[in-house]
């Protein structure tokens, strides 16, 4: 079976160490967490672990059956990129004095959909959301002109199937 | 949920009473039944210790030698007895000496709750004098694991523990008090834990499954159960027997399985995996059909797996279904617990007798007995083996007894030879393989059963680490009977070293104190045999004494387990020498 990107969206309880927990059963296995975000979901609450890794679908399965088998984990799925809408976002921190210097930034900044968060007198912020090979093209553009800082998130995804999240847990409480 | 009316310390069922968390723990553990618990005092634990001993009237405390010593004794006594065992230890390294019995229980599915003390809430995270973060070292190796630093958490998470260690697939349960918490005053209800809306302990068998799984049943021609402790933990020994004698099916075991099924039973044919009978793992790979029931498909039980059984439909009943299609992929998954599935399969199974089948199994054993058996267990040669041992074992206990091993040589062995009634009689570290087990297992199973037999066999190795829990044999007069099978080496080590290392012995030969003078000084009546015609009345009279009883058999010191499965080869290559 062949590597490719999965999305494992984990509904839990909010409770300390449940982080501990889930990511031990990635290290245990050598498989790399390629990136995680961790939210409040649609239920009040419950939490919502995004985790996207790179592997089989094999590997998968099996990590999400032994995620889904720790004690606050209420559900976990998983996903290929296909099957989910998904984003990440980006802040970049840019020299103010680019701005005027260099004529291209401002088309970059038009061209890419992004938005500028703040301006100072000695650096603005450039926000992107997209996927994340937009983002990868937006960074390349941007660093022959110099990069102060730069940060992406996690990926955040939706499915476009429905999640029986509700349903699920209404069932458990009966 | 389930509301008990404790008697105390509520004056009536609705007026809760002020008392510390170190009290509400004892209150706690006696609304759960719990009158036996295992461990070893400190500073972090010290509240607790002290209403310990206000209530020894209802709760005894064990005091063992070590940690690890607390932990193997509640997982034997929860082995034997079917109840949650539980332990007790201080913080920082009370609690990391609880590590390997955690981990022995997380992989063997043994019931067991260990409290810890920690140090008070306004320390943590400080490096305090024996801070430990056990919640997070346990972390990998429990079922659940918890820090309390409210008294007023205590009962509720106390209650969710012993839930979580027994419910569905059982496991360990650690619970982690910080001292304030234990200082503090609650007002103390208690309500047994029933439902946690995360988890789902028990999936609904599906009909369609089980359907399925009897259709395969009635259409093949070489069906083949290899059953697990699921069979135990889930009590399906009556339903497991019933299966097998209906459709005629062979059936063999797991080494955490034995002692489900008697075995005399005709149908029972033996061990699988590494050390297991030979029939039972060559068959594997010819039956049509093979029926996992509460069985996880180990390494040690598949050899390699891409050889495994690939010929056969695979139905697994599992409890877990973390465990479908992890190593074995399964054509039907029957999930839920087998004395469920198992009963309603049998409605839909036809009666069977697959006489030519089973007459396979008797011709591999045959072969087995002439190469293997005969020399195992009536041996010409001089020196004694491990194998008679068991025998005569069997025959002084009329094979009534509890067997408790540790690991290695003598493990597999006293598994292929000892023959059992009842259920619940192997106990044995199974998955974690924790040299140490055997001795305060033993003491644990004596208690959790005090009307059997207890016999600990136990390789030398293994008995010198925890050898010191014979101070709780000698202090409370456990009359559990121990057996050193003494052959001055790391046996299975040595073996694999003349197998596969060229007989290059890196530090396997142990030069051995008088075992004895050791038992002698715990004023454990002892004994040594190293002849055959002193074997069986050595046995007999150890069988045959009320008091704790240590006899060391000095074996041969050279001796190989066969059959073997070499590391990673198939079932179907298994030696016989």
């Amino acid at each position: 079976m062949e590597n490719q990107w999965f999305t494992i969206s984990v509904y839990s309880e909010n409770n300390v160490g449940l982080l501990n927990r889930i990511s031990g059963i990635f290290l245990k296995r050598h498989i790399n967490i390629e990136s995680l975000n961790v939210s409040k979901s649609e239920i009040e609450q419950v939490s919502k672990f995004t985790i996207v890794v790179f592997t089989t679908e094999d590997w998968t399965r099996k990590i999400v059956g032994q995620i889904e088998k720790q004690i606050e984990v209420i559900k976990a799925f998983y996903h290929t990129d296909d099957e989910t809408i998904y984003q990440e976002s980006a802040l970049f921190k840019i020299a103010s004095a680019l701005l005027f210097d260099e004529r291209q930034i401002q088309n970059i900044i038009k061209e890419s959909n992004s938005q500028i968060v703040t301006v100072s007198r000695d650096f603005f912020v450039l926000a992107k959301t997209g996927r994340r090979h937009e983002i990868d093209e937006m960074h390349d553009a941007l660093e022959p002109f110099g990069i102060l800082q730069f940060v992406r998130s996690g990926r955040i995804t939706v499915t476009k199937e429905a999640m029986p999240i509700t349903q699920l847990l209404e069932e458990s409480i009966k | 949920m389930e509301t008990l009316n404790a008697q105390k310390p509520t004056k009536n069922n609705n007026i809760a009473m002020k008392i510390t968390g170190a009290e509400a723990i004892i209150h706690c553990l006696l609304a759960e039944g719990v009158d036996l618990i295992y461990g070893y005092p400190g500073g972090a634990i010290m509240p607790v210790y002290d209403e310990l001993y206000k209530f020894q009237d209802k709760l005894t405390h064990i005091l063992t030698r070590h940690e690890q010593g607390a932990t193997h004794a509640a997982q034997g006594y929860a082995r034997v007895s079917g109840r949650v065992g539980v332990a007790m230890a201080t913080s920082g390294p009370g609690a990391t000496n609880l590590v390997t019995g955690l981990a022995d229980a997380q992989i063997d599915s043994t019931p067991m709750v260990c409290i810890t003390g920690q140090v008070p809430r306004h320390l943590l995270g400080s490096d305090a004098f024996q801070e430990t973060d056990i919640v997070g070292i346990s972390t990998p190796v429990t079922k659940w694991n918890y820090q309390i630093t409210k008294a007023s958490e205590i009962p509720e998470i106390m209650a969710k523990a012993f839930y979580i260690a027994k419910s569905g697939r059982p496991g360990p349960v650690l619970v982690d008090i910080t001292k304030n918490a234990q200082f503090d005053e609650l007002d103390f209800t208690y309500e047994k834990c029933t439902k946690v809306r995360s988890y789902n302990p028990v999936p609904k068998p599906d009909l369609e499954s089980i359907k399925a799984a009897a259709e395969l049943i009635n259409n093949a021609k070489k069906p083949y159960i290899v059953w697990g402790q699921g069979v135990i933990l889930g009590k399906a020994e009556e339903e497991l027997k019933a299966l097998i004698e209906k459709a005629g099916i062979p059936a063999a075991w797991t080494i955490m399985g034995e002692s489900a099924i008697p075995t005399s039973h005709p149908l029972n044919v033996g061990m699988v995996g590494m050390h297991g009978n030979y029939g039972p793992n060559v068959l594997t790979n010819e039956c049509d059909l093979l029926l996992a029931i509460g069985m996880r498909f180990d390494d040690r039980v598949t050899g390699s797996l891409d050889t495994y059984a690939k010929q056969a439909n695979v139905v697994h009943f599992e409890i877990d279904p973390a465990e479908i299609n992890k190593n074995v992929k399964a054509d039907v998954a029957v999930l839920g617990n087998a004395k469920d599935t198992l009963a309603a399969l049998l409605p839909f199974v036809k009666e069977n007798s697959h006489d030519a089948w089973h007459k396979e199994f008797d011709k591999k054993y045959e072969e087995e007995f002439k190469t293997v058996i005969e020399n195992d267990i009536h041996p010409t040669k001089p020196g004694l083996t491990m194998g008679e041992v068991i025998e005569e074992i069997n025959i002084a206990a009329k094979n009534k007894a509890v067997i408790v091993t540790d690991v290695g040589q003598h493990q597999m062995i006293a598994c292929r030879y000892a023959k059992f009634e009842q259920s619940k009689s192997n106990i044995t570290s199974g998955g974690l393989g924790t040299m140490g087990f055997a001795l305060p297992a033993a003491i644990g199973a004596k208690q959790g059963a005090p009307e059997r037999e207890v016999v600990a066999i136990i390789g030398d190795g293994g008995y010198q680490m925890t050898i010191q829990e014979l101070g709780v044999i000698f202090q409370h007069q456990i009359p559990v009977k121990i057996v050193v099978l003494n052959n001055d080496h790391l046996g299975m080590v040595r073996q694999w070293q003349e197998l596969f290392f060229d007989k290059r012995y890196a530090s396997t030969v142990m030069v051995n104190p008088d075992f004895v003078k050791i038992a002698e000084g715990y004023h454990i009546e002892a004994k040594s045999v190293s002849k055959r015609e002193d074997l069986k009345s050595a046995v007999e009279e150890m069988i045959s004494s009320d008091k704790p009883y240590f006899l060391e058999v000095k074996v041969e010191k050279e001796d190989n387990v066969f059959p073997m499965i070499p590391s990673g080869a198939s079932v179907s290559d298994i030696r016989l020498k």
